[in-house]
């Protein structure tokens, strides 16, 4: 079309097409109903699962009600889920060709990942969404407003910048089999050996320390404090680190992998 | 451009690991005639093509397209080419009108330019009345025209057309034809890949024989055939044991060894006039008591050249590099 286009023009470019992309992988979710409902009656039912058979139990070493403990820890681990999409749907673009035609039209790099990686972490704010509301049902208050949804909107920053190292992983492995299982395998440990569902002070001192450590606790803890009224600058500090960190690795090495990867 | 060359590709060398896929390979396409580009699979034909379009990157070679430069040029390459490959690269979820205008704007033309460009081209490849279902609807043919169309949504000076009508029946491979002719009547320069003597012959301007990385032919349909008979019959005897005595009963019908294959009774005939031959094999084999279990007249394929040119049969080989464990994804 044109030319030479201004690096000013490409810099607007990398945004409209991101956008263009992005709704495609929107409507392709919003086109597969059936998938949409059991993406988010799957976490709600964990929700609702944990609450009731495990809180009472837990009540006790949790300071009191359950889900207050639990329906912050339980966003993250939903928002962070997330980015098992991004792996399996890029996956199966490079598989069926779509990468390839998108790296030959003149369109931005970044714009094929951006764009997937926005509209699977839209995709987790709908799914967080709906779990507030049914938290709300089931007796989760927010002690303060603002607190509350800054804790939300860092969950989802954290559930965003988890949806580059998906992006990786999907650009890594073979084809579609190997992603649905890469995509997950290993968030399972992120996820259980963390403060998401159950305090950590009574896991063994080596799983503790991995535990209490790790960046999911570590959003996690921050996000609950939030969510439940209480701010602590240092802990938000660390939280923060954390998502630049993971995105200031991951987005380069997504990036630079989708510009040498070759389908098939 | 030199020699009104649109597509320049010199000496292109590309290793995927031991595997040599490209060994200098030279083609030129001048501007606004087609070039066929005919080889077995792994031939390295997906490789060349995919280097011309900027997806990989050649280990050496001096390639030019539409006159600039795929490596230190590709996103000015990208807005002159149009590419579509060997699987329609086409959402199954979004409709035909849907993929079109998101191809468009990828290509960054305005929303409305876009959908008039897809109106335009719906109607072109026949999909107006399934423009709106989504494309997991369509049946293979609409499919690769989708493919087609959408290669083509920014009318690029350039297409590359990967082996297009790979998988089709042969009613919808036809038809295929015919659309590819209509968009190279208006003067876009096109390189296809095919399997398929036949479609190079019925398409190209020029073909070039690939073979494990190694041009081996190049030269216009009429001069790729020139050596080589105008009709094959293949006869099978219904008693293998007979072969030997068949083929030196049919020697005198062509001025070259008829090939035989006496474990399963095969014997290819290569003739001037096959429909006047045909009656002669039959007439020579009836005379001796020979049976025959099948007898077909068909025209020169892929595998006839080859072995005209190379003596060799096309071995069906993977080129494909294998698989490096769990990570590691590599290109054919």
């Amino acid at each position: 079309m044109t030319g030479q286009a201004g690096a000013f023009q490409r810099f607007i470019w990398t945004f409209t097409d991101t956008y263009v992309v992005m709704r495609r992988n929107l409507s392709q979710l919003f086109r597969q109903p059936q998938l949409l409902i059991f993406a988010t009656i799957q976490p709600v039912m964990f929700l609702l699962l944990f609450t009731y058979v495990f809180g009472g139990a837990i009540r006790f070493s949790t300071g009191g009600d359950y889900i207050k403990f639990l329906l912050p820890g339980i966003i993250i681990q939903t928002i962070i889920f997330a980015s098992t999409n991004t792996t399996i749907g890029l996956n199966l673009d490079l598989s069926r060709g779509m990468i390839d035609r998108f790296r030959s039209l003149p369109m931005s790099r970044a714009a094929v990942l951006a764009g997937r990686t926005v509209a699977d972490t839209v995709r987790g704010a709908v799914t967080i969404t709906i779990m507030m509301i049914a938290g709300m049902v089931i007796g989760f208050r927010f002690e303060d407003l603002g607190s509350g949804l800054a804790g939300i909107l860092l969950a989802i920053a954290f559930g965003h910048a988890f949806t580059w190292i998906g992006a990786t992983i999907g650009l890594y492995v073979k084809d579609p089999e190997a992603a649905q299982v890469a995509g997950f395998i290993w968030m399972f440990p992120l996820t259980f050996a963390s403060s998401i569902f159950v305090p950590t002070m009574t896991m063994p001192d080596w799983l503790r320390v991995f535990a209490e450590n790790q960046p999911v606790s570590v959003v996690a803890n921050a996000v609950r404090d939030l969510m439940t009224g209480t701010v602590n600058p240092e802990e938000i500090a660390v939280a923060l680190a954390w998502i630049i960190g993971i995105f200031v690795v991951f987005m380069p090495l997504a990036v630079w992998q989708y510009a040498k990867v070759a389908s098939r | 451009m030199e020699n009104n060359h649109a597509i320049i590709a010199e000496n292109v060398v590309k290793h995927f690991g031991d595997v040599k896929a490209l060994d200098g390979v030279s083609i030129y396409g001048e501007a606004g005639k087609v070039l066929g580009l005919l080889g077995p699979n792994g031939a390295g034909k997906t490789t060349l093509v995919r280097i011309l379009a900027t997806l990989l990157k050649p280990d050496g070679g001096n390639i030019r397209v539409g006159g600039l430069d795929v490596l230190r040029q590709k996103r000015q390459v990208r807005e002159n080419i149009g590419l579509a490959g060997q699987y329609a690269a086409v959402d199954e979820i979004l409709t035909g009108r849907e993929n079109l205008v998101m191809v468009g704007q990828l290509y960054h033309m305005p929303r409305r330019a876009a959908q008039e460009r897809t109106t335009e081209l719906l109607d072109q490849f026949a999909l107006t009345d399934a423009a709106d279902r989504p494309v997991k609807t369509y049946s293979g043919g609409m499919r690769r025209r989708l493919d087609l169309a959408a290669s083509i949504v920014a009318r690029p000076n350039i297409l590359f057309l990967d082996e297009p009508t790979t998988g089709l029946d042969a009613r919808a491979r036809i038809a295929m034809w015919g659309t590819i002719r209509t968009l190279v009547a208006d003067g876009t320069t096109l390189l296809l890949t095919t399997q398929y003597l036949e479609e190079a012959d019925e398409l190209a301007d020029k073909i070039v024989v690939i073979d494990h990385g190694h041009v081996i032919a190049e030269g216009t349909a009429d001069e790729l055939k020139a050596n080589m008979a105008a009709d094959f019959i293949d006869i099978s005897i219904a008693n293998p044991l007979q072969t030997v005595q068949a083929s030196s009963l049919l020697q005198p019908l062509t001025s070259e060894a008829p090939q035989t294959d006496e474990q399963r009774g095969h014997v290819i005939l290569a003739v001037e006039n096959g429909a006047q031959s045909i009656a002669e094999v039959v007439r020579l084999l009836d005379g001796d008591d020979i049976h025959i279990a099948e007898l077909n007249l068909r025209r020169p394929t892929l595998n006839d050249v080859f072995l005209s040119i190379t003596g060799e049969a096309i071995v069906e080989e993977e080129a494909k590099p294998k698989r490096r464990g769990f990570f590691g994804r590599r290109s054919a």
